[in-house]
């Protein structure tokens, strides 16, 4: 089991005089082998993605415990060592792909970066070409890319320039908080291939955290639905969709608009 | 049966910045006819807001009417709203005759100002009696779902469901023949997406709006409720399109890619693989020649980079601007 998350709870407490507390995320488990892939759909407030952010190590959880590879990522991991070898194993693509670069650098410096977490003795030529190979990999011409500032690139050109990033890296699990909700659909097919791309060739395991179970039904292999915190309900993309068992999940199934077919009940 | 009730003809409005040109509604025609949803759909950046502003004539530089003209029935005959100005058309036809649900509706309304304010404010610029207007949305926000108590209450304790549902209520309440509705259920979860569709299908059954145009990016929200389409990319229209039909056969390279591109949760879209539409939407201050499409376009011959394809009757009901179907006839 390549990540293993056990009765995982965050409750935030807020106010100076009255402290109240919301309990964003409470008590969910699950688990997810080498090579899958998962998406932990929920609306907005769902607690997905301070899941998400717990896994990543970003934040704290209240209780509960979240093991990779069998190591506990609040508890075992101590040295300066072991976090840089968990941040190259475990990698995030997030939502917004224009707050991932300082605008004050050139878009690369995050595939340096990257380099650098390797670890590895390269020249600097050596480092620069593995650059160009993980942008022509990606779908991007190097020298539309290198040297230019974020606000040079569009948001799809960024996003890719993120994958680029988990090309280098080759991590063994990847979180993709909404990776395409701010991309043309047009574009959006092409991300999803890209990450495909990558649990076929390295056996990456990938979450998708997304409101859009359209992409979910897509991509996974198994969907968690979270509302208020918990995971209502898990199962095969088809089970979810096609014949949902909580309440919650049957609403949700039955608002989205389909393509194929027109709501019965909306007249 | 099928009489237009606004005609869009020729028309050009660009963003005059400095020395440039933005061309974000360039040579475009089309018709809503009465008792029609008129889905308009396209990406970021194809002009389909600045579209839902000409047909209000709700032009305020940078944005200026180039060329063409917009025509809206009234009476017997057509006004060409197009030669008024703004304040006029805004004075004789905004609320009465045509109404928006911008795509801000979720915050157009100032969240310390009671909802009541606005609606004796409409009554004010209109010279109708305040009690009568108090009735009349009463009632429509009964219709809308809405408890009439809400008409004491602020704007911000309302979720973003009622909101969005109070604008439509007070839009509508002079019963205009057009709504136009600008991305209205892009910030709203999908059980208040569906709510919403519902009071919108609802308002035209019930003849408080004779015709609605609906502008999205999303085609399977616009599948529910759209009887035509009109689809535009970079300021152009493509293609104009009974929906059953655009859906079983789609005519232009940009539609289909734009079709094969929707990620909805059912088993088709997993038979049909996703595809890409390689590239991206161009820069409308300097737009390819040609066909705007052909960069992308895996169909694209040398036409297409020289001439602009008209926008042309290919079947009944159905036009498309595309070499590909159109050659022999240029």
């Amino acid at each position: 089991m390549r990540l293993v998350v056990r009765n995982l709870s965050k409750t935030f407490s807020m106010g100076f005089f009255s402290r109240r507390h919301v309990e964003a995320v409470r008590d969910v488990s699950f688990e997810v082998k080498g090579g899958e892939i998962v998406s932990l759909v929920g609306e907005s407030g769902s607690g997905k993605t301070t899941t998400a952010k717990m896994i990543l190590r970003l934040l704290p959880p209240t209780r509960g415990e979240i093991l990779f590879e069998g190591k506990d990522v609040w508890r075992d991991l101590k040295e300066r060592e072991e976090l840089r070898e968990f941040r190259r194993k475990m990698h995030a693509v997030f939502q917004d792909p224009f707050a991932s670069y300082n605008p004050f650098y050139p878009v690369e410096r995050t595939l340096w970066q990257a380099i650098e977490l390797l670890g590895e003795d390269l020249s600097k030529q050596d480092k620069l070409n593995l650059i160009k190979e993980s942008l022509l990999r990606v779908g991007l011409d190097p020298k539309d890319v290198l040297g230019k500032y974020p606000h040079q690139l569009s948001g799809g050109q960024k996003q890719r320039i993120m994958i680029a990033r988990c090309w280098i890296l080759k991590p063994l699990f990847i979180v993709a908080d909404e990776p395409t909700s701010m991309i043309d659909a047009s574009s959006r097919g092409g991300i999803i291939k890209l990450l495909e791309e990558m649990r076929e060739e390295n056996g990456t395991s990938i979450m998708f955290i997304t409101h859009d179970l359209g992409l979910a039904y897509y991509v996974s292999d198994r969907i968690f639905v979270m509302k208020d915190g918990r995971i209502v309900e898990e199962g095969s993309p088809d089970e979810i969709v096609l014949s949902p068992k909580h309440e919650y999940t049957k609403t949700l199934v039955s608002s989205i608009p389909k393509l194929y077919k027109r709501m019965e009940d909306l007249v | 049966m099928t009489e237009p009730l606004l005609k869009v003809e020729g028309v050009r409005a660009y963003y005059k910045l400095g020395r440039v040109f933005v061309r974000a509604v360039d040579g475009v025609s089309f018709e809503v006819n009465e008792g029609e949803v008129l889905g308009v759909v396209g990406e970021s950046g194809c002009g389909k807001s600045t579209l839902s502003n000409v047909l209000m004539m709700n032009l305020r530089r940078p944005l200026v009417l180039v060329e063409g003209r917009v025509l809206f029935k009234m009476g017997n005959g057509f006004l060409e709203i197009s030669s008024l100005g703004r304040e006029e058309v805004k004075k004789r036809l905004w609320g009465k005759e045509m109404a928006v649900i911008p795509q801000s509706a979720m915050n157009a309304l100032m969240p310390t100002i009671k909802v009541r304010k606005y609606v004796e404010h409409l009554a004010e610029s209109h010279n109708i009696p305040k009690e009568e207007i108090l009735e009349k949305i009463r009632i429509r926000f009964q219709e809308v779902g809405l408890d009439p108590v809400w008409l004491e209450r602020y704007p911000f304790e309302f979720s973003g469901g009622m909101r969005q549902r109070a604008v439509i209520a007070i839009a509508t309440l002079l019963n205009p023949q057009l709504l136009i509705a600008d991305e209205p259920t892009s910030a709203l979860d999908v059980v208040n997406q569906k709510i919403f569709l519902k009071v919108l299908i609802q308002m035209k059954k019930r003849g408080i709006v004779k015709s609605i145009v609906f502008i999205t990016h999303d085609i399977a929200t616009l599948r529910q409720i759209a009887d035509r389409m009109v689809v535009m990319y970079a300021g152009k229209v493509v293609e104009v399109s009974p929906l059953e039909e655009m859906l079983r056969k789609p005519l232009h390279p940009y539609t289909k890619g734009l079709l094969d591109s929707v990620l909805t949760p059912e088993p088709e879209v997993k038979d049909r693989g996703i595809t890409t539409i390689p590239g991206a939407p161009p820069n409308l201050i300097d737009p390819p020649t040609g066909c705007r499409f052909h960069p992308r376009c895996t169909y694209a011959m040398k036409v297409c980079r020289e001439k602009e394809p008209a926008l042309v009757e290919v079947e009944k009901g159905r036009k498309v601007a595309c070499f590909l179907f159109t050659e022999e006839i240029a």
